[in-house]
């Protein structure tokens, strides 16, 4: 017999199930402002703390506080929260959708607003995103039309797809974002190769990309880390760290022994830690990261720590695997919430203002989904053509696809 | 005996399993504590313990190199990839190394995995979530592809796939988990429990890796289908009056090229159908097999009644989808001949 135990298994295992009662008490979370903000020419190896805190910017009584406060007017402010409640009328809109039978399928970002919509507001404009099914806020942010986005989920005749992609897996070059896939992972090493052709170009643009705390399994991740360390990308490496993948907790991921903003280090790429509901914070760190992107410093690798408050997707039940009660305990609350009370704070905003503020945007999101219906809806309309079926498989349509398309009868 | 649809017979399989030998070891994306977003692993983890039946990482290619490093090691894994669609970052894993492990080493070293994968459309699942790429998996030397189209077939070839000491492809036609699917979308699904088939035994038994099923027997053409499709055919054979003779086939390597040429030397003709794209599909290999060994009894040439080379398209489900309607075409058309 050797002199050592006998080797056991682990398997990690969530603290609370259904049943329980969630206790988040023990989260180590920095204090608002307490985190430093050091020059974007900062080495790498010099901020490795910066990995396991938390920047927030957004204290207790809705201040912003320290050195990552980005000090934003009060119009930019007012421009997120707007982006931010747009995303979520539109949301709850097209979940209504899908369970009325109107489509297939349906992803809400509720709770993670904040991450696309000021991302997408510090990024420039032509900036690239290479996102997830998740950051459909960085489209409403960048004023894509909701029009668009609801013929699509509703793959009807004016899909700009043309039917043939699941909802919500938008694509459109001209707004800065990339044509989602359903496999997960895949755009987030393809997002170094354009910020690389874009360095090759000698050009002005930067890319960023998404990936969710259950995706970084996949071994994209670890690409996009290794090439884009290896030469020095111009590209933001996000991860949305919402706690869970459909029923699997963070810990699953290799979230429970660390950060998975600590991925960074072992690639000599600076890594950031944020608090994921925090308009400023996720703000001020996007714009780090992107400025020392724009002064060819290379890669910075985000993550976003915030909590998937709703079920994965409309085919999800997530009071099967976690406390229903959890979502509403996450200690640092809901986005919407807490940029709305920082206005309030700031005087700039009242209870009336956004009361008449959500009545517009219901009645916006409600009159344009009115219009989508007009071009139909899933298995209930004029499609787009049959015909399209055939087409875009390559870029003319090869002589045995054009005998098959006959063979249909289109 | 017991009724049973799809998820609970294959429920039932990995359960036996896990019963009968130690070894044997079921994870893979959400299938522990939740049971598998299809639920085929529901209870599993309650009843044998967390370090039985387990989440892993969303890395395909980490769970089929982690379940050869344990069958290596002398376990026996049978893992799920949640849909077939994703198995792709597992291809290396796959065919570099799980096939060719036995091959290579001598027969020192083998992986007997079961990979437990959905595949197939008709759910509006798009591009992602529909796909039927069989034929990558038959084109690899030393994988072992099994798709079974009914309860009875599906717990007893899963429990012959664990117990097979080569690495297996179960692909499982999610279409038909709850019901058999006929290709007539319009119309109501019948569920298991009104099938024959859904009578499972509720203990172990074994339906033989290699043997294909005589489904419908008849004299006119020879219908060559697997999964979700075997039914399609059935009720496209119904909907005309042409006496086909229909065979399912279960195990597409190895074939049953025993089943397959006596039915076509009885017949003279050959329509074969698959939800997957037509050019290089297994629907290829069995056209070639069939002149290969029936050419002297052929009266008509063989038909293929396949998906469009295109990939799934979301909205055009039922245009996309081999239904019945092409089915009896083809039907047609090889009697006209
Ligand atoms: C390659 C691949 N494997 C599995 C899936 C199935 N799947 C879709 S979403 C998901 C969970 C992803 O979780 P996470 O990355 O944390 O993103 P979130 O949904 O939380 O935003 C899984 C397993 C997939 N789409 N692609
Ligand atoms: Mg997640």
């Amino acid at each position: 017999m050797k002199n050592t135990p006998a080797l056991t298994l682990h398997i990690p295992e969530p603290k609370y199930r259904p049943g329980d009662t969630p206790d988040f008490s023990d989260l180590k979370l920095s204090e608002a402002g307490a985190v430093r903000r050091p020059d974007i020419a900062v080495e790498p190896h010099e901020i490795h703390d910066l990995a396991f805190t938390l920047i927030r910017v957004l204290d207790d009584k809705s201040q912003a506080v320290g050195p990552w406060d980005p000090k934003l007017d009060i119009d930019t402010l007012k421009r997120g929260l707007r982006a931010m409640m747009l995303t979520r009328v539109y949301d709850d809109r097209m979940y209504r959708a899908q369970r009325q039978g109107k489509t297939s399928f349906y992803m809400k970002c509720l709770g993670e607003e904040a991450v696309a919509v000021a991302q997408a507001m510090a990024l420039d404009r032509d900036d690239m995103c290479f996102p997830t099914y998740r950051q459909q806020g960085l489209l409403i942010a960048r004023d894509y039309p909701l029009l668009d986005m609801m013929c699509q989920v509703y793959s009807n005749e004016r899909d700009p797809l043309k039917g043939r992609q699941l909802p919500v897996m938008y694509s459109s070059k001209e707004f800065g974002f990339f044509s989602i896939s359903g496999n997960l992972g895949t755009q987030f090493s393809q997002a170094v190769g354009w910020a690389m052709a874009s360095a090759y170009k000698n050009g002005d643009r930067i890319a960023a990309a998404w990936i969710g705390d259950g995706s970084t399994a996949e071994g994209d991740f670890h690409h996009a880390l290794t090439f884009a360390a290896v030469y020095r990308a111009p590209v933001l490496l996000n991860v949305v760290n919402n706690q869970w993948a459909i029923s699997s907790y963070h810990g699953i991921a290799g979230g429970e022994r660390s950060t998975f903003a600590s991925r960074a280090i072992g690639y000599g790429i600076p890594g950031l830690r944020v608090d994921g509901n925090d308009f400023l914070a996720v703000y001020a760190a996007t714009q780090w990261a992107a400025d020392r992107a724009r002064m060819n410093l290379g890669p910075t690798v985000l993550e976003l720590y915030t909590y998937r408050a709703e079920g994965h997707s409309t085919s999800d039940d997530p009071t099967q695997y976690r406390p229903a009660d959890e979502p509403g305990g996450w200690p640092l609350g809901d986005p919407v919430n807490r940029l709305t009370k920082h206005l309030v704070a700031r005087g700039a905003w009242s209870e009336a203002e956004h009361k008449a503020l959500t009545d517009e945007l219901t009645e916006q999101v409600k009159a344009i989904g009115k219009e989508a219906e007009k071009y139909g809806t899933l298995g209930n309309s004029t499609l787009p053509s049959v015909k399209t079926m055939f087409e875009d498989v390559y870029k003319e349509v090869p002589w045995h696809l054009r005998k098959q398309r006959q063979e249909l009868g289109v | 005996m017991a009724q049973m649809n799809m998820i609970q017979a294959l429920n039932s399989a990995m359960d036996v399993m896990l019963d009968r030998d130690p070894d044997v070891l079921v994870f893979g994306e959400d299938v522990g504590y939740f049971g598998g977003v299809f639920r085929a692993t529901e209870g599993l983890q309650k009843k044998h313990g967390l370090k039985r039946c387990f989440d892993t990482p969303i890395g395909e290619g980490g769970i089929i190199a982690v379940a050869i490093g344990m069958g290596a090691y002398g376990l026996r894994p049978c893992v799920e990839i949640q849909f077939a669609d994703y198995i792709y970052p597992a291809f290396d894993q796959l065919v570099s190394e799980a096939a060719r492990l036995r091959y290579r080493s001598a027969g020192d070293f083998w992986a007997p995995l079961t990979v437990r994968t959905p595949y197939g459309g008709g759910i509006f699942g798009g591009q992602t979530h529909s796909q039927s790429p069989e034929a990558l998996f038959t084109h690899v030397a030393g994988l072992t592809t099994v798709i079974p189209s009914n309860p009875y077939d599906a717990k007893g070839l899963l429990i012959a796939a664990i117990e097979n000491d080569d690495p297996v492809i179960f692909l499982e036609p999610k279409r038909i988990y709850n019901g058999p699917f006929d290709g007539h979308h319009d119309r109501p699904v019948s569920p298991w429990s009104k099938h024959p088939e859904s009578e499972v035994p509720e203990g172990y038994y074994t339906v033989e890796l290699g043997k294909a099923a005589q489904v419908r027997e008849g004299k006119d053409v020879t219908v060559l289908a697997y999964g979700t499709m075997v039914h399609v055919a059935k009720a496209a054979v119904d909907d005309s009056k042409i006496d086909a003779d229909i065979l399912d086939l279960r195990t597409l390597l190895p074939l049953d090229i025993g089943a397959i040429v006596k039915s076509v030397q009885k017949t003279g003709r050959c329509v074969i159908v698959h939800e997957a794209t037509r050019t290089s599909g297994f629907g290829a290999e069995l056209a070639a097999l069939v002149q290969e060994h029936c050419f002297y009894h052929l009266e008509a040439p063989i038909e293929r009644v396949t998906g469009w080379d295109t990939p799934y398209p979301h909205a055009f489900e039922w245009d996309y989808f081999p239904g019945p309607k092409r089915i009896g075409d083809a039907l047609r058309k090889v009697m006209e001949v």
